[in-house]
């Protein structure tokens, strides 16, 4: 009787999380058969990847606290890099190179992508219910302002370089480039770049001693500790294989890169933990009983948007760094589309999101962007269709979270509706 | 506490544009007391309380006339955080949780424990971090106050709603300097156990100098928790009572001011009750989420008028649900004598057995329709009644619809504009005449009808239950009501079959002993029947 219970439970969860990962299964399938037909070495598909999470990564986590505030996929941080986007056009202007460029434009970013946020914050709070729709038409909307201040405020109202504007005309140019003279191509990235076998050896030995420093100080559980040290090893001998040793080689780790992006998901994880984490929380649940307890909900719905949008800010300063030039006017566009998609790859959905969901999402959303050219041409003999896919997959991933949600909703009413007949 | 009263609103009148909804109504509160503030549906009690608490809806609409004075203070209370400040608090009748939290995380929701860090002392106290153990060990305390043992770590989501209720009162006692507590009708989603719980709670925290002021419908409970009882009427102030000067029929017929009309007490009238069984379930199984039955037999005779009785949960919502095939049932029926096939609605309305859900705004009604079409929707789908035109082509006949949903407006006493009034606007007592009405379209030989009376005030009540009364009496249907409230059932059922644990425990008379109804509701039956 307990046997069939503890069984029934079981093939229960396992039925619930195979409804709420359905997507992520469907592309993880999906990744799989197109590496196979794409007839790219290995090699090569780690090093694309690595480079796509080292640009993309930061965008995608910045979408956690406005799904955790109840506001679904923020798609207006396409506002957040136009912000950042006008910190790099004056520091290009302005010729300050290197990491300091980064930091200025960075910083610029700040006021610009917290006013912008309070802004959209504040519209999406007389739209609640319908954010994410609300954020992607804002984010539509503010590409024309944006295209106005480029080309018209800049170079005719406030004067900039000539190499910066469009030759013979006014305006900024359509590509800036970041590389050269002006210095700031890799300026983050290049700081402390490491080989693969090196940054995995140095987790490892990270993680093996941090294990064994807080056993000692017993803060945390043997267990806990076994499995991370355990896991640690797995991996070292699992590289040691030559097939993986050889497709991992070209790898370049960009350590500060990937140290920020290892902090914005401490960030995301400790900010849950304060008084602020709590609201957002409470909000994104229930606004109706989180305003009884005396929280000004409209308040923190802002306060989670101008974090988004500040993050995403940062993150597009990191992409285009990565890059290396600056499309002026398209550089912004998909970034909202694409963070989105990735965000629900991983499992996430309006209403829900973790880290693990938005590296995970990360990944395979990439994995099959590299990929997904070569294996068009190589199943149905024309790459196009494989590029084809890929914006169908886009917007297709994006619908379905929007559908499930939906029905989500709704069979939750019916469910609370029975509860209610149950009195 | 020097003052005598802890809340005193003196004469106080709110209009609503022409609309007076308070006339000069006063309200004094003593500390440590449970008050009992009564009146039906209208009568202004939330009105009341919504001045009491400062909400936006009051001071939007031009404010109030009168004083309103805490511990003998002059104050106008501006917001509802305002009168949170001012130690008072309120256990809502829709509860105010977050199903994904924990306990203790709802208990100190907004008002968290936390310590300051090295953000926070820059940034400001919203990124203090929060101080989880602290707030568990205020949890726990305030849960044990109450009086349930549960985690406070337990999620809201998926605990029995009866819980969830002492939740929110742990909430308001665990805020510091309480000195007023509203309650809501909080006992109309207990169970008796739970709602005798509660009012052991409700004498606890009275007994720690919190004054109470307890909204309830039902008059038993009042007589058995208040101490002092304010009864409102229309707006005005009908009476205050202490409670050992007052009855429960004295309160009722302040309430309604009808007379005794107020205690329902139809008269059972002789009437010739056939000896055709109308249906007969044996073995029958329900599988219907927190109603299950598990296999019970009953005979129903034509022109009978059964009650089906018993605490929630315990399965008597399971029967007419199972037999209309809204939830999985297995096991045999037999209608006038024809097997009944289970699990298919439309059979079972086709044949005639029509009923009115107790999920009335849900299954019942379409909000957002006019009357008159709730009121055929059902026909036209079921018998294709209501409908002109050749087959294939079938059109709604106007005229027809029309004139039906009149004469229900006028027999069942429907309080509307017109026909084409969307039900949505309908009060609850008019919403489930609109129900019945629906049923009665069917032409339906057999109705069940599932908990009629639930959150509507006593006035609409007794209209409802005449109703079907006369149905049973003068047409003779045969009715199978079930229904939370035992007085109801025994003053207009023939026999009240009591379902406890998914089984029926007896089956009784409705003038058996008290005793009786209570031990068959534990799931005992009364042994040598009447002899308890």
């Amino acid at each position: 009787m307990g046997d069939r219970d503890l069984l029934r439970r079981a093939g229960h969860r396992v039925k619930e999380n195979a409804r709420e990962y359905v997507v992520t299964y469907i592309f993880l399938v999906l990744s799989i058969i197109f590496v196979a037909y794409s007839g790219r070495p290995m090699t090569d598909i780690f090093y694309q990847l690595m480079s796509r999470l080292t640009r993309n990564l930061f965008i995608v986590l910045a979408l956690i606290i406005p799904i955790v505030a109840g506001m679904g996929i923020n798609f207006a941080i396409t506002i957040g890099a136009m912000a950042a986007q006008i910190g790099l056009l004056l520091v290009i202007n302005w010729g300050v190179t290197g990491i300091g460029g980064l930091l200025l434009a960075a910083a610029i970013t700040v006021p610009l992508a917290a006013g912008f946020g309070f802004l959209i914050g504040s519209l999406l709070n007389k739209m609640k219910g319908q954010e994410t729709i609300g954020s992607m038409i804002l984010g539509f909307f503010a590409n024309g302002a944006y295209q106005l201040l480029f080309l018209f405020v800049f170079g005719k109202l406030i004067p900039l370089n000539e190499s910066v504007t469009i030759v013979g005309g006014t305006g900024v140019a359509n590509t800036l480039n970041l590389t050269g003279s002006v210095g700031l191509l890799s300026a983050l990235d290049g700081l402390w770049r490491v080989t693969f076998s090196q940054a995995l050896y140095g987790i490892t030995l990270f993680a093996v001693l941090g294990s064994v420093l807080l056993l000692i100080l017993k803060k945390i559980q043997r267990v806990k500790a076994f499995v991370t040290i355990g896991m640690a090893l797995v991996f070292v001998i699992v590289y040691q294989i030559p097939v993986v040793n050889h497709s991992l080689q070209n790898i370049n780790i960009p350590v500060i890169t990937f140290l920020l992006i290892a902090l914005l998901c401490l960030f995301n994880v400790v900010i849950m933990r304060t008084r602020l984490g709590q609201k957002f929380r409470a909000v994104g649940q229930s606004r109706v009983v989180a305003n009884a307890a005396g929280i000004n909900v409209n308040r923190v719905r802002i306060i989670a948007i101008m974090i988004s949008t500040i993050l995403a800010g940062w993150g597009q300063i990191i992409f285009i760094q990565n890059l290396g030039t600056l499309q002026t006017y398209a550089a912004h566009e998909m970034v909202g589309l694409y963070a989105g998609a990735a965000i629900l790859v991983g499992g996430a959905s309006i209403d829900r999101a973790t880290n693990g969901q938005a590296i995970i999402g990360c990944i395979l959303f990439h994995t099959l962007f590299v990929v997904a050219q070569d294996a068009g041409s190589n199943l149905f003999g024309d790459p196009n269709i494989g590029e084809y896919f890929r914006v169908f997959l886009c917007y297709g991933v994006i619908a379905l979270a929007l559908v499930m949600y939906a029905w989500r909703g709704n069979s939750a009413k019916k469910a609370a509706a029975r509860e209610h007949a149950r009195g | 506490m020097s003052a005598e009263y802890v809340l005193e609103m003196r004469n106080i009148t709110k209009e609503y544009g022409q609309n007076a909804v308070l006339k000069n109504v006063t309200l004094r509160v003593k500390p440590g007391e449970i008050h009992a503030l009564l009146g039906e549906n209208g009568a202004g009690k939330s009105t009341l309380m919504n001045i009491l608490f400062g909400m936006p809806v009051i001071h939007t609409t031009g404010g109030y006339q009168g004083e309103l004075l805490l511990d003998g203070e002059t104050t106008r209370i501006l917001s509802p955080q305002h009168a949170m400040q001012q130690g008072i608090g309120m256990v809502h009748q829709e509860f105010m949780l977050i199903p994904g939290f924990t306990i203790t995380e709802n208990i100190k929701l907004n008002r968290e424990i936390s310590k300051p860090n090295i953000v926070s002392r820059i940034l400001g106290e919203d990124l203090e971090s929060l101080d989880m153990e602290a707030m568990r060990a205020d949890a726990r305390k305030a849960l044990g106050s109450v009086g349930i043992a549960i985690s406070e770590d337990t999620k809201i989501k998926g605990m029995p709603v009866g819980y969830m209720q002492f939740v929110e009162i742990a909430r308001e006692i665990d805020k510091s300097g309480i000195r007023l507590l509203v309650f809501d009708e909080p006992t109309a989603v207990l169970t008796e156990s739970e709602a005798n719980q509660l009012i052991a709670v409700m004498k606890d925290i009275a007994s720690r100098n919190i004054a109470i002021i307890f909204i309830t419908h039902r008059l038993d409970e009042v007589m058995q928790a208040a101490d002092t009882i304010t009864i409102l009427r229309d707006g005005k102030l009908a009476a205050v009572r202490e409670k050992k000067d007052t009855s429960l029929v004295e309160m009722a017929s302040l309430m309604i001011g009808r007379g005794d009309e107020g205690v329902i007490a139809i008269d059972a009238q002789a009437k010739t009750q056939k000896e055709q069984i109308a249906l007969k379930v044996r073995d029958l199984h329900v599988d219907m989420p927190g109603e299950a039955l598990h296999g019970i037999d009953i005979d129903v005779r034509e022109g009978e008028f059964l009650g089906i009785g018993g605490l929630a949960g315990q399965g008597k919502v399971g029967l007419p649900n199972g037999i209309m095939g809204l939830y999985p049932a297995r096991g045999e029926v037999e209608f006038f004598g024809e097997p009944l096939p289970l699990n298919d609605a439309k059979s079972s309305l086709k044949r005639g057995i029509a009923m009115v859900s107790e999920d009335r705004r849900g299954v019942g009604l379409l909000l957002d329709q006019p009357i008159e079409d709730n009121i055929v929707f059902n026909a036209m789908q079921v018998n294709g009644d209501f409908l002109v035109g050749p087959k294939f082509m079938q059109l709604r006949n106007g005229k027809q619809v029309r004139a039906f949903a009149t004469k229900m407006i006028k027999e069942l006493d429907i309080r509307c504009q017109s026909p084409t009034q969307h039900t949505g606007t309908l009060s609850g007592g008019n919403q489930q005449k609109v129900c019945v009405a629906s049923a009665l379209a069917l032409n339906p030989k057999f109705l069940f009808v599932s908990e009629p009376t639930r959150g509507i005030d006593i006035g609409a009540k007794h209209l409802v239950l005449e109703t079907l009364v006369r149905l049973n009496r003068e047409m003779g249907l045969t009715i199978v009501m079930v229904s939370s409230e035992l007085m109801e059932l025994r003053s207009v059922c023939d026999r009240i079959a009591i379902v406890a644990e998914g089984k029926i425990a007896d089956i009784l008379e409705p003038n058996s002993s008290d005793a009786s109804y209570g031990l068959a509701m534990s799931g005992l039956k009364a042994e040598g029947g009447e002899a308890l």
